[in-house]
């Protein structure tokens, strides 16, 4: 379990590690699935089967299926190669990649000089997560609700917009159908004659 | 990096055999979830308005 523990985390190094060098955008997020991927078996490891398979299922599974639909859909990786191999040489990298390393060195030395020992690992379960999610944390899930609703709504109303200078760039448009639209909330798309390019 | 930090907080609460670390863990994918749509949105907004995603050229607010 140990051993699994390790060589997942060398994984998702490594995958992080190709995610953020690759010049192809396509190619960057699926390295980052298999990084998420990996994190899930350490949280398997960690006694968290729980949250495992939350994250293959949100996080890996619906996150960047997200990313990997409007990277496809915009087609920005064939123009933004030329932009992706000057942003990755080394004089604009170095400075980060420094900082980073000391911060690494940082890390490591504090986990090597840390007295203390391993606690054995027991497999908290959903049962117990459930429990303190509706018991101890229950404010956090309305706000964590609040959120979702917030980020729903924005998400809505920027795709709006984009929707409607889709609408008034085609002159099939007519102004019938643009005052439908816009009276309309629910069936933004209901009226319009002419298709999304 | 929102992975990384639940990492940190699913090992913390491994240590202690609490499901707290699992329940931040949690809030963390929601709001990783609403801060990826909204920003998935705004790359929509911008590659409306011009045809190719440079950031560099992303420099003012306005126009």
């Amino acid at each position: 379990m140990v051993t699994l523990f390790y060589l997942a985390g060398i994984l998702a190094i490594i995958a992080t590690l190709f995610a953020i060098t690759r010049r192809h955008a396509v190619h960057a997020l699926l390295y980052l699935i298999v990084s998420l991927l990996a994190i899930a078996i350490d949280f398997y490891t960690l006694g968290a089967p729980f949250v495992a398979a939350l994250e293959v299922m949100i996080y890996a599974g619906a996150i960047m299926v997200l990313f990997v639909f409007v990277v496809m859909m915009l087609n920005v990786a064939e123009h933004a190669m030329e932009v992706e191999r000057y942003s990755l040489h080394p004089k604009n990298w170095f400075g980060p990649a420094l900082l980073a390393l000391v911060l690494l060195a940082e890390l490591v030395y504090s986990s090597l000089t840390s007295i203390n020992t391993p606690a054995p690992v027991g497999v908290v379960g959903p049962k117990q997560v459930g429990t303190s999610l509706f018991g101890t944390f229950w404010i956090g899930v309305e706000l964590a609700s609040l959120l979702l609703m917030a980020g729903l709504i924005g998400a809505y109303h920027l795709g709006r917009q984009v929707m409607e200078k889709e609408g008034t760039k085609h002159a099939a448009d007519t102004t019938a159908a643009r005052l439908d639209i816009s009276r309309d909330l629910i069936h933004a798309g209901a009226g319009r004659t002419d298709h999304a390019a | 990096m929102l992975n990384a930090s639940g990492l940190a907080f699913i090992a913390a609460g491994s240590r202690w055999g609490q499901p707290d670390g699992q329940v931040m863990f949690l809030f963390i994918l929601a709001m990783a979830a609403a801060e990826v749509a909204i920003g998935l949105a705004f790359v929509f907004l911008y590659h409306r308005k011009q045809s190719e995603l440079d950031v560099d050229a992303a420099s003012e607010l306005r126009g």
